[in-house]
């Protein structure tokens, strides 16, 4: 087990490779390349290269659908549908009796986000009397589990219609391609490189939600200010579109951004990274977040630094919701909604009448501010709960959800 | 400090810088390395000396100390274990579902639960290695897939509850209004550790480690002494788990990776993988350099993604410099290790 020849190493030669480690550490590389492994998160030096991620036609369109009113019933956001262009869908109309047979190929359940919103889409199934089966494949987060879900349930004969959130969106494409072929297929969520399906339901989308945040700290700090921007990951697309709307708000504004860091959505890394940029910079004057999970640990190190927590951008969770309103912060929760998950229930009915619907179901996306935060709060709710699930008056809540009554 | 016996008669003789590296023992570099990455922090960030800021620093660094210290005793006996970091995720999560059902428990009664729980993990670790013949290197692992995978089932990937106030105070809040209770629990773990090594039990943990035929014809209990070590591994960290839960709250990835930060910085420190030599206080400094590491490239503003390729740099650089051979830059030395005949 022990090596006789072990040595012991010689300081100078640490010395040496400390050096070594510390001066390949500072290069400038734009943080919007995915690659992650070799970059500065620097985001004032060279970040004007746009990222590969960024589509202008899809930017615009974003902030223009963030203006329009959507059309269908304000009470229900999920039922409602921006700009829709009708398809026909009367050759996948139900022939014959019996109940209708849903199948469902889940990208998994691996964020309270995903969880939340399951819970949503098996909520809606109760509703409908007529849908007498629900199968739902897990993918636990991997491509091949997922295509071979996808064909499983596409061979299946009992399968009216095949509901599909996928996990990525290149990989997916064939098996969803081929899925087409056999049986009506809404995607939803995350988008697929085809338009096969009979719809793709999804919000706005992220350049939306980045350009919500960053409009309100453009509003709430004062010129000059410096912003923090947490982001989860590199080389995510829906959060890659958030981040850069929100960059482009912030380069036609006054606002520095001083820092743009990695978190990996984890608390405890957040707080670190939030500690060490107030006491780099001074202060932080607003903090951008591509998305809530761990905006409670932010302000949190904002409090333990013994400094004012300044306005932050966060998201509908119920843990940031609450501090919101008991620390009294200035905030916004831009939302990327859970009732998303009700819609592909409701469109998958509506083909198999015969029933039109939009070929891109694009649905509104709500924010919370301090003017409608009382309407999202609800107390008892786990801190992981997402507040615009549309879910509030659904059989089974709060309990289904996690919740106390 | 060494937990090498000192060779006396040797070092009497010997000059006296030679004197203090050989009292270092394996351990040298790290604290060379420690003191680079201080005053690195010092220059990028002259303010980082100030007293909250410093104790600050170590409170971050507190669970990576605790755990190291843990890990310690299981490398030094020849054995490792990677179940930690799901422990820290699992205690974290289980106090919040313990909160969610019951929110008026008292936070005494939590964090001794966790820390038996985390002894009892230990404990079955330790048994199926020494009983069973599993591979430690198996047996933690497993354990870390049982342990996060229970976690996800029981939770759903979204624990129930938030943690009180008062179960956080250990990890977020301060003694005496300066003083974080974290640094508090650091420093008692480590002086429990340094005891622990100093005592007959840590001089036969290491003899197992070294040779445990040895150690076994010498009337070592090798299979106690090994249980023992996993027992307080697992304990230390369940307390790693009160310290992180209480630093950053409720979050279902909370150990995420620390099992590879801790031995890392039980490498960084010069202890030897597959046991028999190191020192208990060179690994926790391995753990304060690996997180000092962290905080410069934080500074300095170098990504995140940067940081685990920092972490397998540092972990093969330690191993080979400690592995390569010297002998031609200086006159050879005969190292006693841990008094047995080489």
């Amino acid at each position: 087990m022990n090596p006789l020849t072990r040595r012991r190493a010689l300081v100078p030669a640490v010395a040496l490779l400390a050096g070594a480690l510390l001066t390949s550490c500072s290069s400038d590389t734009p943080p919007d390349s995915p690659a992650g492994a070799s970059q500065a998160a620097e985001s004032d030096k060279g970040g004007d290269k746009p990222s590969k991620f960024f589509e202008q036609a899809e930017y615009e369109r974003q902030l223009k659908l963030g203006k329009e009113t959507p059309q269908g019933p304000a009470a229900k956001p999920w039922e409602q549908m921006l700009e829709p262009e009708m398809t026909d869908t009367a050759q996948y109309e139900k022939k014959g009796s019996g109940g209708t047979h849903l199948c469902f190929s889940n990208a998994g359940v691996f964020n309270p986000w995903r969880q939340v919103g399951l819970k949503n889409m098996k909520a809606e199934v109760k509703l409908h009397k007529e849908i007498s089966d629900f199968t739902v494949l897990d993918a636990q987060g991997k491509d091949d589990k997922q295509i071979s879900d996808i064909q499983e349930l596409a061979g299946n004969k009992d399968c009216d219609a095949l509901i599909v959130s996928p996990n990525t969106t290149a990989t997916l494409t064939p098996a969803v391609k081929e899925a087409c072929g056999k049986l009506p297929v809404i995607v939803f969520d995350r988008g697929v490189e085809t338009d096969c399906a009979v719809t793709f339901v999804n919000p706005i989308g992220g350049y939306g939600y980045g350009a919500v945040a960053a409009d309100f700290l453009v509003d709430k700090v004062k010129p000059k200010g410096k912003i923090l921007a947490l982001r989860i990951s590199p080389g995510v697309d829906v959060l890659e579109t958030r981040w850069s709307a929100a960059k482009l708000a912030f380069d036609k504004s006054e606002l520095d951004v001083v820092d743009a860091k990695f978190t990996d959505g984890d608390p405890a890394k957040t707080k670190s990274i939030v500690s060490d940029a107030i006491s780099r910079h001074g202060s932080i004057d607003g903090v951008w977040m591509d998305s809530g999970a761990t905006a409670v640990a932010a302000v949190e190190a904002f409090e333990d630094a013994g400094v004012d927590v300044p306005p932050i951008t966060g998201e509908d969770q119920q843990d940031f919701l609450q501090a919101w309103k008991d620390k009294d912060l200035t905030a916004i929760a831009p939302t990327y909604p859970t009732f998303q998950w009700r819609t592909p229930v409701i469109a998958a009915l509506r083909i198999l009448d015969g029933k039109q619907v939009p070929k891109e179901w694009k649905l509104p996306q709500p924010t919370v501010t301090q003017a409608n935060l009382d309407e999202y709060l609800q107390e008892g709710m786990p801190p992981l709960h997402y507040a615009m699930c549309g879910c509030q008056d659904m059989p089974g809540f709060p309990k289904d959800w996690g919740g106390k009554k | 400090m060494s937990s090498q016996t000192a060779e006396k008669a040797q070092a009497s003789t010997a000059a006296p810088y030679k004197r203090v590296v050989r009292s270092l023992g394996t351990g040298a570099p790290v604290y060379a390395l420690l003191v680079i990455l201080l005053v690195a922090l010092a220059s990028t960030d002259p303010g980082f000396y100030e007293p909250d800021r410093f104790l600050a620093f170590v409170k971050r660094a507190a669970p990576l100390v605790i755990l190291a210290a843990g890990q310690y005793l299981v490398i030094v006996c020849g054995e490792f274990d990677l179940s930690v970091g799901a422990i820290v995720t699992a205690g974290v999560v289980a106090a919040a579902e313990v909160y969610g059902s019951f929110p008026d428990a008292p936070w005494p009664l939590i964090t001794a639960g966790l820390l038996l729980a985390g002894a009892a993990t230990g404990l079955v670790s330790g048994l199926i290695t020494t009983r069973l013949k599993v591979p430690s290197f198996i047996t933690t692992l497993g354990m870390m897939l049982i342990l996060e995978g229970a976690v996800f089932f029981w939770t759903g990937g979204s624990p129930h509850g938030q943690l009180a106030e008062g179960f956080r105070q250990m990890g977020r809040g301060t003694a005496m209004g300066w003083l974080p209770w974290a640094v508090l629990a650091c420093l008692v773990a480590g002086l429990v550790a340094v005891l622990l090594m100093r005592s007959d039990f840590g001089r036969t943990l290491i003899a197992t480690g070294d040779s445990e035929r040895a150690a076994a014809l010498a009337g070592v209990r090798v299979h106690r002494a090994r249980v023992i070590a996993f027992v307080l591994s697992g304990a230390a960290a369940a307390l790693a788990a009160v310290l992180v839960g209480g630093f950053s709250g409720v979050s279902a990835q909370a150990g995420r990776g620390y099992e590879f930060e801790a031995i890392t910085a039980v490498v960084l420190g010069g202890v030897v993988l597959g046991g028999g030599r190191g020192s208990v206080v060179a690994a926790m400094a391995g753990a304060f350099s690996l997180q000092a590491l962290f905080t410069l490239l934080n500074l300095q503003g170098v990504s995140g993604a940067l940081e685990s390729t920092v972490q397998g740099v540092i972990v093969i650089a330690a191993v080979g410099l400690g592995a390569a051979d010297w002998s031609r830059l200086r006159r050879r030395r005969i190292h006693s290790s841990g008094g047995r005949p080489s």
